[in-house]
C-alpha cells in the first residue's frame, strides 16, 4: 500500500439555519483554506460527497464544481453518499501511483427541506418507505431496541454539547435535553439541523512530507454494510462497524483519540461497543454530529478532525468513523498515525 | 462574505414530487407477498438455509444466496421485539394519533417486521407484547393493507355500578345530631371505661351495653395518616390526606380528611382542630367537617 495521508482540512462554521449562501458559496471558503494550507491549488484528484436530495435539486453537486475552477478539465468524481466516502475513493485512487494528491469535500444544507422526512426516501419503497418511517422514528426504533440506559444517554448528550460550546465550528446549543421527541429520544439526543461544508487534501508519498511536518498517515480504512431492512438486523449492534473497525485494524494500537459518526446519543454506545474502544479513547472531542451535523460532511469532518488531532500534535493514534444508511447500516473506519 | 439574509431575502418555496407517484415493478418475492396480502395472509419464504424471511426479499441478507420458492404462511400474531413512541404523529405515518413504532417478530417467522402498533401508551409495548394486525377495509397489495398492529386482548374493562338506598342506625343518627349541632358524641363503657367515637351502643371489647353518652372537643391528634393521589369526590383537592385522628378525651381514632397544609407535611403526633362548615349549612352529614386543620400547638408523642 502507498502511504496516503491527511495533509489539510477546513470546515465552515456551520449553522442551524439557512443564511442564503448557494452551494458554490458555501464550499468556496474552505476550498481556498486547504488550498493555502497544503500551498497546492491543483490536484490529480477530485472527489465530493452530497445529497440532491437535501436542495431538491438533480445533479446540484455539479454546480458545486463552479467553487473549484474546473478549467481546464479536472479529473473529478462525486458519490452520493457522505463525502467521507469520497475520501475513501480518492484513497484508492491514489493507491494507482500516478497522481499524488486530492481534494475532497462535503456539503450540506439540511435546513432547506423536513431532514426527517427526507431521510425516509432512503429505505426500501415496498415494506419501510409507504409506512412514512421517518428518520427520527427508525433511530428511537433502534434505540429501543438497545435498550440504553437514560443516564448514559445524558452523559453522552451532554459532554457533546459541552464540547461543542469550546469548538468555534459547531453550533452552540443549551446544555437541557429538551422534550421527548419519539420515546425514547430527547431532543439533545438528536444531531442537530445544520448547514455547512468541510475539505480534506490527502497527499501519497513524499508530497505528504513536503506539504505538512505531521501528517496523519491513513494506516487503514475500511468500509462495511449490512442488509437494509431494519428487522434482518440485531438493531443493538452494529457488526459491519466491527468488521470495518477490524479491517482497519483499530485494534493494533492504542487510539488516543476517536470520532465518531453518532448522530443519536444511543449510537456512540453501539459504535463504541462495535470499534471495541476503552475507556481511555476520549470520542469526540470536537462535540461531533451532536453539536454540529452538516449531512453529507459529518462523516468527513470526522475523519478531518481526527487527522487535526495528529496534525496538531496532540495525538498519535486516532480513528475517524463515518456512517450511513439507516440505523447505521454502512460504517467506514478510518485509522491514522503520526509518521 | 454576504450578511446573513434579513426579512427581507428572497425566498421561494419548491417542491419535489412525482405526481401521481412512482411506479415501481415489484419483481416475483415481493409481489407474492404483496399479493397475499391483499387476500389477507401474512407469508414469509424459506432461505436455502431453512430461515424464513418475513418480509420476504429475493436474497438472503446472510448469504446472499436467491431464496428457494418455499412459502411458509406465518403470523398474523408476532411478538414485539423493540418499539419506539411516537408523541406527534406525521402526516404520513399511519396513525394520526400517538402510537408505537416495533419490530415483530411474526409466529413462524426468523426475523422482524417493522409496523405500527396502536398502543395506549409509551409504556404499553415492552418487549414480549403480543400484537396482531388490523387489516384495512380494501385491500390493493401493498404493506399499508395492514393499517397497523394491535395488542393481542388481554384485558377488559367491566363497568360497575349498584344503587343502595341506606338507613343511619340509631347510634349513627345520634352521633350525626350531634354532628349537625357541632358536638361529636363519644361514649364510655360503663365496664372498661374505654371512650369511643363515633357514638356507638355496645363496647367492642367487652360487649356490654353502652349508656353514657359523652361529648367531646373537637381538637385531636394524628396518629397514622394516608395520602391519596386519586380523586375521590369526597375531598375537596388532590393529593388528600386521610388520617387517624384521635379526639381529646377518646381511646379510639376516628378517620377523618387533613388539609389545610400540603400533604407532604402532615406528620403524626400533629395537633389538629376541626374546620366546620357555616352553622346554617350544616345537615346531619359528616361533609359538616371540612377536614381537620392543624392548631398550630406542638406536636404530641404518641
Amino acid at each position: 500500500m502507498r502511504d496516503v495521508a491527511v495533509v489539510a482540512f477546513a470546515q465552515t462554521r456551520h449553522t442551524a439555519h439557512d443564511t442564503g449562501l448557494s452551494e458554490p458559496e458555501l464550499i468556496l471558503p474552505v476550498i481556498r483554506a486547504v488550498r493555502e494550507q497544503s500551498g497546492l491549488s491543483a490536484f490529480g484528484f477530485t472527489c465530493s460527497g452530497s445529497c440532491d436530495y437535501l436542495a431538491g435539486a438533480p445533479f446540484s453537486f455539479v454546480s458545486a464544481l463552479d467553487a473549484l475552477g474546473a478549467w481546464p478539465p479536472i479529473s473529478e468524481s462525486h458519490v452520493e453518499m457522505d463525502a467521507a466516502w469520497a475520501l475513501y475513493e480518492a484513497w484508492v485512487r491514489l493507491q494507482h501511483g500516478d497522481v499524488d494528491s486530492a481534494l475532497v469535500y462535503g456539503f450540506g444544507k439540511s435546513s432547506l427541506g423536513d431532514l426527517r422526512t427526507i431521510m425516509t426516501l432512503q429505505l426500501d419503497p415496498y415494506y419501510l418507505e409507504p409506512l412514512g418511517l421517518d428518520q427520527l422514528s427508525f433511530a428511537a426504533l433502534q434505540a429501543g431496541a438497545l435498550g440504553a440506559d437514560r443516564k448514559a444517554l445524558d452523559e453522552i448528550a451532554r459532554r457533546s454539547r459541552t464540547d461543542g460550546l469550546s469548538n468555534p465550528n459547531a453550533l452552540h446549543l443549551p446544555l437541557d435535553e429538551g422534550e421527548p421527541v419519539v420515546e425514547p429520544l430527547k431532543e439533545w439526543d438528536i444531531a442537530p439541523i445544520t448547514d455547512g461544508a468541510a475539505a480534506v487534501v490527502l497527499a501519497a508519498g513524499d508530497l505528504a512530507r513536503r506539504i505538512h511536518a505531521r501528517p496523519a498517515y491513513i494506516r487503514g480504512i475500511a468500509h462495511r454494510i449490512e442488509p437494509h431492512y431494519l428487522g434482518m438486523r440485531d438493531l443493538a449492534r452494529s457488526a459491519s462497524a466491527a468488521d470495518a473497525g477490524r479491517a482497519a485494524g483499530v485494534g493494533k494500537g492504542a487510539v488516543d483519540v476517536a470520532e465518531l459518526h453518532a448522530s443519536f446519543s444511543h449510537e456512540e454506545i453501539i459504535l463504541r461497543e462495535a470499534l471495541e474502544l476503552p475507556s481511555s479513547t476520549v470520542i469526540n472531542p470536537s462535540g461531533g454530529p451532536l453539536a454540529a451535523n452538516p449531512v453529507m460532511a459529518t462523516g468527513l469532518i470526522r475523519i478531518g478532525e481526527a487527522a487535526q488531532r495528529i496534525m496538531d500534535g496532540a495525538a498519535g493514534r486516532t480513528v475517524g468513523h463515518a456512517a450511513g444508511g439507516p440505523c447505521l447500516q454502512h460504517n467506514l473506519v478510518t485509522v491514522m498515525e503520526a509518521g | 462574505m454576504p450578511s446573513e439574509p434579513g426579512s427581507d431575502a428572497l425566498t421561494a418555496d419548491h417542491v419535489l414530487e412525482f405526481p401521481g407517484g412512482y411506479t415501481r415493478t415489484t419483481g416475483p418475492v415481493i409481489g407474492r407477498f404483496l399479493t397475499e396480502l391483499r387476500d389477507g395472509r401474512l407469508m414469509g419464504v424459506r432461505t436455502a438455509e431453512g430461515r424464513t424471511l418475513v418480509p420476504p426479499l429475493e436474497y438472503d441478507p446472510a448469504t446472499g444466496e436467491p431464496v428457494t420458492d418455499e412459502w411458509v404462511e406465518v403470523g398474523p400474531a408476532g411478538t414485539v421485539t423493540a418499539s419506539a413512541w411516537v408523541r406527534e404523529p406525521l402526516d404520513g405515518h399511519p396513525l394520526d394519533r400517538p402510537f408505537a413504532w416495533a419490530l415483530i417478530r411474526l409466529d413462524g417467522a426468523d426475523t422482524s417486521l417493522v409496523h405500527a402498533v396502536d398502543a395506549d401508551n409509551p409504556k404499553a409495548l415492552p418487549p414480549g407484547t403480543r400484537v396482531r394486525p388490523v387489516w384495512r377495509a380494501t385491500r390493493t397489495g401493498h404493506i399499508s393493507d395492514i393499517s397497523y398492529f394491535a395488542p393481542e386482548v388481554t384485558k377488559i374493562v367491566s363497568p360497575i355500578r349498584s344503587a343502595y338506598r341506606l338507613t343511619a342506625s340509631p347510634s349513627l343518627t345520634r352521633f350525626l345530631e350531634g354532628v349537625r349541632d357541632g358536638v361529636f358524641i363519644g361514649c364510655r363503657c360503663g365496664v372498661c371505661d374505654k371512650v369511643y367515637v363515633p357514638y356507638r351502643l355496645s363496647c367492642p371489647e367487652c360487649g356490654n351495653p353502652i349508656t353514657e353518652e359523652v361529648p367531646l372537643p373537637d381538637t385531636g391528634t394524628i396518629t397514622t395518616f394516608a395520602i391519596n393521589n386519586l380523586p375521590d369526590p369526597r375531598a375537596p383537592e388532590v393529593p388528600f390526606v386521610s388520617a387517624y385522628i384521635l379526639l381529646d378525651g377518646a381511646d379510639i381514632p376516628m378517620i377523618a380528611l387533613v388539609g389545610g397544609i400540603p400533604a407532604h407535611e402532615v406528620r403524626q403526633g400533629m395537633r389538629v382542630r376541626a374546620a366546620w362548615v357555616p352553622e346554617q349549612e350544616r345537615t346531619l352529614s359528616m361533609s359538616n367537617i371540612k377536614w381537620f386543620a392543624p392548631t398550630g400547638e406542638p406536636d404530641v408523642e404518641l
